[in-house]
């Protein structure tokens, strides 16, 4: 059994998926989806920054172009960290190709000329 | 003995301590002040009232009467030559009742002992000088003389203009040990042992342990925190004067006061503490709100920006110790100068090195003397020509650090330029405002940071906000080394 | 070069700034200006590296460095004049300018300004933290600068007061980054951020939430944080004796809310409320004739796509004030917000309002179930259902000009529990 709150409005419904993947508690039926993606395979969008050189400054942000499983954030992370772009750069530049094999790329979300 | 490392070295680099270092500087002697702060005018002669009281108050015949009577009459030129903002404004203690009238007459006496220009003014008049306060006043004394200043550069300019005429001053440096070798003191600090002819301990909270290495007092210093209120600068004409209500046993009670920069002062409080604690804490300031909404009810706490405290250095004979050790009489001892230490200030400078020490060391005129410092430049302030003029020679005028107080990097530089020079964001807060205004340093602290990093040659890393080991930015990210 | 004379200055080059420049021009005023004390167009969310924006104005989730650029690409690519590294030092009631920059100080007369300076943190003074003042105690978005333009960390144990959004976006970048965040405390008895945030950012790293606890000692040794004691407070917000915890921390995390950063709308005159923000008619217009206003200068809002949905319905106005369409003798009826609101904009309306009016507000705290009304003496003339309002979330309802001919002398709104 897990609890989760919803996230997809802001009521906020309190949910609680039963070991067969029952959800109660929800208002309506989007809690459902949530519940059930939650449990079942959570994802998250992982946004951070990366070393960035020949520039004033010293990070550039990223992201994980699409969301990652969410056991995998810590690796990212470590991967992200390892990272040293140099500028100009912009956005869209990859900053990681398929990381960890997870068949996302790791992607510059700011434009830094120098 | 010959060859002494200073004749003369000043422990403390408070009002006191830097007074005594610009009188001392206008004569032929070799001054080292150690000061065990990273910075001047750290503690009580930061955070208190910064008032130049008229001198009304104390109790004639004391050292207080004595040297703030003399030390309000030194402000005004004083602060024109050092180039720090004073303004008279005066000041008025509110009767509340008839019973507070008869009582203000005793003050007026009291005033008229001590030298001091007041005067008795009534309800109307009173409401007419300040229609904010609170209308069930009867009249209020007013002292004209009274003043505010600023008293962050007030320190750092004495020092300034100390160090500029030949004066040395060592930070972060503190007295181990002190033996007298009757001509002659040997003083064992962190750093190293000097010699030196006189020592002064104008160590603030320090001074009394200083001093019972030599002797043991009749008095004890009582450290009490005064908790303080700070607006930010947009209630203008809140009040004109310093709002005072009537002293108790407890000291002048809680003001209300405009300050140097238009921002309005309200406190402080009187509790024991210890003398590093400046804690603030919710029921303190309550109390110190509702004593202020009696005097002026329409404080507008909404514009609150910060809270502060300070401890007085108190003694338990409510006077100041300004003399020789009796038997170790090149030892100046400063002990127990709490409110109204600020204004009294320069004038015991003056008698200390006049009177005390000259007699001792005999020294001439320092011919190349220099009485005035460098005029700091706020291009906020200027005439739109002079300003465009200014910025054209200097362009770091026109680059705005400080949104709020309007402050650019070109005044910055030019207090990390001084001889007196900051360290810390403390320190250039203090002396530029910069970080003074409601976000308190939220948009410029970062980039006043930078400027201390790239000015000093210093990492990030290393850039504190007040004292040692405040550091802001603790480590670097992604393994990165310092910068 | 700046030139001397603008039809329409925007003060602010963030989100609000940008999108009212990039819909004036749309309208068709050209001589704009835009001014920005940074070194780059975007304001804040250069440093809101995380994501979540631009679903409404993007239709896609975007970080928000990436939607500040798409609005900077299009002021670059619409040619809309614009000046960094600059600060405006003050404005006159005559909408005169005046700038400071590296090239010198500049004095600028323009027909419409548009103020969009955005807000600050409110800090430990303004909420009188108890305790010392050690370093290591900082305002979360002053800390995201550190952490996502520089690198750097201010420390390495955590807490942090306040459930606001940019203190849980910080718990997540700080635990990513290295930190230890060891809770969140909350003086409400819920939480004030998206619980997007709440699930996201603290229960995905297991950080504690307390709510109805605030900080009630700060510990300094040498000028650095030491540590602090939360407690819990009964429901005027007074500490409970007896419930102090302590944590040992380098760092305190202040997420205390946002202020809006209008003192050049001040010292120019024109009228705050409470809030800070400026008090604006239906047109977002201040006291001061052709000075308009949006963004978090106005009020602080929850996501940055109505920041920009504000600013352009402020950009119409605006123009329809350069074309000479103010009515400027028109009497105002002004707005009242009933107990439980916080605020309602715009504080009043006109009697020839030229559109309908969107009127935007928050709640004191968390109802279900309620009816927004919009009356006067006893007489409804709107009342909306709402099955769930919350503090952290800006509500909107529109009134038809047929609506708004209803009101005669004020514009009264409440909730009302529904039977």
């Amino acid at each position: 059994m897990r609890e989760l709150i919803c996230i997809t409005c802001p009521r906020g419904c309190h949910l609680v998926v039963d070991d067969n993947k029952n959800v109660t508690g929800n208002f309506c039926p989007r809690g459902v989806t949530y519940a059930i993606s939650e449990v079942t395979h959570p994802v998250r969008v992982v946004t951070s920054t990366v070393k960035l050189t020949n520039s004033v400054y010293p990070r550039v942000s990223v992201k994980t172009k699409d969301p990652i499983p969410k056991s995998k954030i810590g690796a990212v992370m470590e991967e992200i960290n390892r990272v040293s772009l140099k500028a100009p750069v912009k956005i869209g530049d990859i900053a990681i190709q398929n990381v960890l094999n997870l068949g996302v790329d790791v992607v510059v979300t700011k434009n830094i000329d120098k | 003995m010959d060859n002494l490392s200073y004749d003369i070295i000043v422990i403390g680099a408070g009002v006191i301590g830097s007074n005594i270092a610009r009188v001392l500087s206008e004569y032929q002697t070799r001054v080292l002040v150690i000061e065990k702060d990273n910075d001047v005018c750290a503690r009580a002669s930061m955070a208190n009232s910064a008032i130049v009281h008229s001198g009304y108050d104390p109790v004639p015949g004391t050292l207080k009467a004595r040297f703030n009577v003399a030390g309000n009459k030194l402000f005004p030129d004083l602060c024109k030559r050092l180039d720090v903002e004073y303004k008279q404004i005066g000041s008025l203690t509110i009767a509340m009742s008839d019973e507070d009238m008869v009582t203000l007459e005793s003050l007026k006496e009291r005033a008229n002992t001590n030298g001091v220009p007041v005067e008795i003014i009534n309800h109307d008049r009173l409401l007419e000088l300040e229609p904010n306060v609170n209308p069930k006043a009867k009249g209020a004394l007013l002292a004209p003389t009274a003043g505010i200043v600023d008293p962050f550069t007030f320190c750092s300019h004495n020092m300034e203009n100390a160090l500029d005429n030949g004066v040395q001053l060592h930070l972060n440096e503190f007295v181990k040990n002190i033996e007298d070798h009757q001509d002659y003191f040997i003083l064992k600090t962190n750093f190293a042992t000097y010699t030196c002819r006189v020592v002064i301990n104008a160590a603030g909270h320090g001074a009394y342990s200083l001093g019972s290495i030599f002797e043991r007092f009749d008095y004890k210093i009582t450290p009490k925190k005064g908790e303080y209120f700070v607006l930010d600068h947009y209630a203008p004409g809140l009040v004109n004067h310093t709002i005072f209500p009537l002293p108790s046993e407890k000291g002048k009670g809680i003001l209300v006061s405009p300050t140097y920069s238009g921002n309005y002062l309200i406190g402080p409080s009187s509790e024991l503490s210890l003398a590093n604690d400046h804690s603030t804490d919710p029921a303190t300031l309550a109390m110190i709100k509702a004593g202020a909404l009696e005097l002026v009810p329409s404080i507008p706490f909404t514009e609150l920006i910060r809270v502060f405290a300070g401890v007085r250095a108190a003694p338990t004979d409510h006077d100041f110790h300004i003399a020789p050790l009796k038997k170790h009489p090149n030892f100046i001892h400063l002990c127990g100068i709490e409110s109204p230490g600020f204004v009294s200030s320069p004038a015991i400078a003056e008698y200390v090195v006049n009177e005390l020490v000259k007699p001792i060391l005999n020294f001439a005129k320092n011919n190349n003397y220099n009485p005035t410092v460098r005029p700091r430049i706020h291009p906020e302030t200027m005439k739109d020509e002079a300003r465009k003029k200014l910025i054209a020679s200097n362009p770091d005028y026109g680059e705005i650090i400080c949104q709020c107080e309007k402050i650019s990097k070109g005044e910055i530089i030019d207090a990390m330029s001084r001889s007196d020079h900051p360290h810390t964001i403390k320190a250039i807060k203090k002396r530029c405002r910069a970080g003074f205004g409601k976000c308190q340093g939220g948009f410029c602290q970062p980039l006043v940071a930078r400027l201390i990093s790239e000015y000093y040659h210093i990492p990030l890393t290393q850039v504190v906000y007040s004292k040692l080991g405040s550091n802001i930015v603790r480590y670097r990210t992604k393994g990165d080394n310092d910068d | 070069m700046i030139k001397k004379h603008y039809d329409l200055v925007v003060i602010g080059g963030g989100s609000a700034g940008m999108a009212g420049a990039i819909e004036a021009h749309k309208l068709g005023i050209k001589n704009i200006l835009i001014i920005d004390r940074n070194d780059y167009l975007g304001g804040i969310l250069n440093q809101c590296v995380h994501n979540g924006f631009g679903l409404t104005e993007f239709k896609e989730e975007l970080t928000g460095p990436e939607f500040m650029t798409r609005l900077s690409d299009e002021v670059k690519a619409l040619n809309i004049e614009y000046v960094l590294n600059t600060t405006v030092t003050s404005i006159l009631p005559d909408k005169t300018i005046f700038a400071s920059n590296r090239e010198g100080y500049h004095i600028i007369k323009a027909k419409a300004i548009l103020v969009t300076t955005g807000c600050y943190e409110r800090n430990a003074g303004a909420i009188m933290l108890p305790g010392e003042r050690p370093s290591g105690v900082i305002t979360a978005g002053t800390a995201q600068l550190y952490l996502n333009v520089y690198g750097y960390l201010v420390g390495k144990r955590v807490f942090i007061l306040g459930s606001g959004d940019i203190g849980l976006i910080m718990a997540r970048r700080l635990t990513l980054e290295g930190a230890k965040v060891l809770g969140v405390a909350e003086i409400c008895p819920y939480s004030n951020g998206l619980n997007r945030n709440i699930v996201q950012c603290l229960k995905d790293y297991n950080i504690p939430l307390y709510l109805s606890h605030t900080v009630s000692d700060v510990k300094g040794s040498d000028g650095r944080l030491l540590g602090i004691t939360i407690s819990q407070v009964d429901e005027h917000n007074n500490i409970i004796p007896g419930t102090a915890k302590g944590f040992e921390c380098d760092t305190l995390l202040l997420s205390v809310g946002l202020v809006p950063n209008s003192p050049l709308l001040r010292d120019a005159g024109v009228e705050l409320s409470r809030n800070k923000g400026a008090i604006i008619n239906e047109r977002y217009e201040t006291n001061i004739c052709g000075i308009f206003t949006a963004g978090n200068v106005l009020h602080v809002h929850d996501l940055v796509d109505l920041v920009t949905k504000e600013s352009r319905l402020v950009a119409h106005y605006i123009n329809e004030y350069l074309k000479g369409n103010s009515i400027i003798d028109q009497i105002y009826r002004p707005v009242v917000a009933g107990d439980g609101l916080g605020y309602v904009l715009p504080h009043k309306v006109g009697t020839h309002p030229l559109d309908e009016v969107t009127f935007k507000f928050r709640v004191r705290r968390p109802v279900k179930d309620v009816n927004v009304i919009f009356y006067e003496d006893n007489q409804t003339i709107k009342s909306v259902f709402k099955p769930v309002l919350i503090p952290s979330e800006m509500t909107e309802i529109t009134l038809s000009l047929d609506e708004l001919k209803q009101f005669k002398q004020t514009i009264n709104v409440k909730l009302e529990q529904k039977q």
